[in-house]
């Protein structure tokens, strides 16, 4: 494997400018400035909101300094509360080229557009000159999400991803599972693979406040089609989405955006402190995706059953089908075939092997399917927590 | 031949999981018993392996995934018109179950 060098230090497995709206008003010139630039390694992210948000601040910070990502162009609509001058002075710092342009300063939707598709190509050009050095997997951030699950992900797709993630952790790199709405049930359970006493009451504690937090909501995170495909109750789900993290110990409890301080595997807690204020903590399965890649992750693993098609912007996601029938219906969009266990033809080990190679691959620069079908999803929302930063670290 | 059409995920547990559709009548073995199927069953569902009381907790990977909100029998198929979560309520686009 080959990463792009950081200043920092840190390698990524791709090289990307990013193009980032601050407020939903500058969305539609963000979004036509990568369109029209055309290319694979110009994404869009964002944030919508008019009001500033210290997560969202603190999310875009670190995803627009993600090793994945080279350069960064700014679009300000100009009026909105996002700390643009905090942002760009972030992303300077990380020694990336970062340029911000204010729609109400630019003359507008076309100006601002025709400035936009110049630069970020002038940036991509700049970025190519980013060292490749040689890169090792201790050096990889993998996380782990599930959608669109049914009664085989917790038998087949999940474990291979948990069997996976026990030799990434034995070849020393960085892991991250998270949803705690979907470990309500198994908590007490979780918590004997704790690397302490003091971890394990907060794995605990962090799993009874998603349960409050989704009983004030009134929904659990369990959605019709997991019903469909046999799946009951929230703690059978919650069963099944626990052996993507695997039987390794514990090291500790980590918010979206902050980075595992050592090596092993980590849960992210993704559900927000204090009373519900913003709605659901996943609305979709991307948002929880970017909180990983926040986090530092290069790679995320993503189980399906029913068959979720989704990707990614800044890191490639790996789709792994639980279910036969869905990998035959939708195998274009499907990396891996966790199905052949419930066929009976692979064992959970294989299958873990063969997520295991994929990874080496497209950390090598192989395409996933999702980017090879052009999937560059993005969700950010507001959101609260007591604290983001190294002290809530464990 | 149909056992394999079905998985026994713990020992204890009161349910299998359908790995590959079944039907009405069929004869399933698994684990040294056997069982008519009362309905056709579908991947990633579950069915009684044994006869369950209401009340009593469903198990499966050894563990409690909810409980029975009626009496089900052995074969019989175990969702939500039949148990419910010991948590929170599940949602479908038409329904809640285990309010």
């Amino acid at each position: 494997m080959q990463g792009y060098l950081r200043s920092n230090g840190k390698k990524g497995i791709r090289n990307t400018v990013v193009v980032a709206y601050l407020v939903e008003c500058a969305h539609h010139v963000a979004r036509t400035i990568v369109n029209k630039s055309n290319n694979q390694d110009i994404q869009l992210i964002g944030f919508p909101g008019c009001y500033p948000n210290n997560y969202a601040l603190s999310m875009m910070t670190k995803l627009c300094t993600h090793p994945n990502v080279g350069g960064v162009l700014l679009v300000s609509l100009g009026c909105e509360g996002f700390n643009r001058e905090h942002l760009s002075e972030a992303i300077s710092q990380s020694g990336r080229p970062v340029s911000t342009l204010v729609i109400q300063n630019n003359g507008g939707t076309k100006n601002t557009i025709d400035k936009g598709v110049q630069e970020a190509a002038a940036m991509l050009e700049q970025i190519s000159s980013c060292p490749v050095v040689d890169m090792t997997v201790d050096e990889l951030v993998i996380g782990t999400i599930c959608g669109g699950s049914d009664g085989t992900s917790g038998i087949s797709a999940n474990p291979a991803v948990g069997k996976c993630f026990d030799r990434l952790i034995t070849q020393n790199a960085t892991c991250i599972f998270e949803e705690t709405g979907e470990l309500v049930g198994c908590e007490q359970i979780m918590a004997q693979r704790a690397e302490s006493k003091d971890l394990a009451d907060k794995l605990v504690s962090c799993v009874i406040k998603a349960e409050k937090y989704y009983t004030k909501m009134g929904y659990g995170s369990f959605a019709p089609g997991n019903a469909e495909g046999g799946l009951t109750t929230q703690e059978e789900k919650s069963m099944g989405a626990y052996a993507k993290s695997g039987g390794s110990l514990i090291n500790g409890i980590i918010k979206p955006g902050e980075e595992p301080h050592k090596k092993g595997l980590f849960l992210m807690d993704v559900v927000p402190d204090g009373d519900p204020k913003f709605g659901f903590p996943n609305i979709s399965d991307n948002q929880e995706i970017i909180e990983m890649i926040a986090s530092g992750a290069h790679i995320t693993l993503f189980t399906t059953g029913r068959g979720s098609v989704v990707g990614s912007a800044i890191s490639p996601v790996i789709k792994i089908c639980a279910n036969p029938e869905t990998y035959k219906n939708l195998s274009d969009d499907m990396d891996i075939n966790a199905g052949s266990i419930i066929e009976g033809q692979k064992t959970v080990e294989q299958v873990g092997d063969e997520i295991f190679d994929l990874i080496v691959r497209i950390a090598s620069g192989e395409q996933s399917k999702s980017e090879q079908m052009g999937h560059q999803e993005f969700l950010l929302t507001y959101k609260t927590f007591d604290s983001i930063g190294p002290a809530c670290l464990n | 031949m149909s056992g394999n059409k079905f998985v026994l995920l713990h020992e204890q547990d009161n349910v299998i999981v359908c790995c590959q559709a079944a039907y009405l009548g069929e004869a399933i073995t698994i684990a040294n018993d056997e069982l008519t199927l009362n309905t056709d069953v579908t991947v990633g569902h579950k069915v009684a392996c044994r006869a369950i009381q209401k009340g009593e907790q469903i198990l499966k990977y050894g563990v409690p995934i909810g409980s029975a909100t009626d009496d089900i029998e052995k074969g019989q198929h175990v969702h939500l018109h039949n148990m419910k979560s010991d948590y929170i309520a599940s949602h479908t686009r038409h329904s809640v179950s285990g309010d």
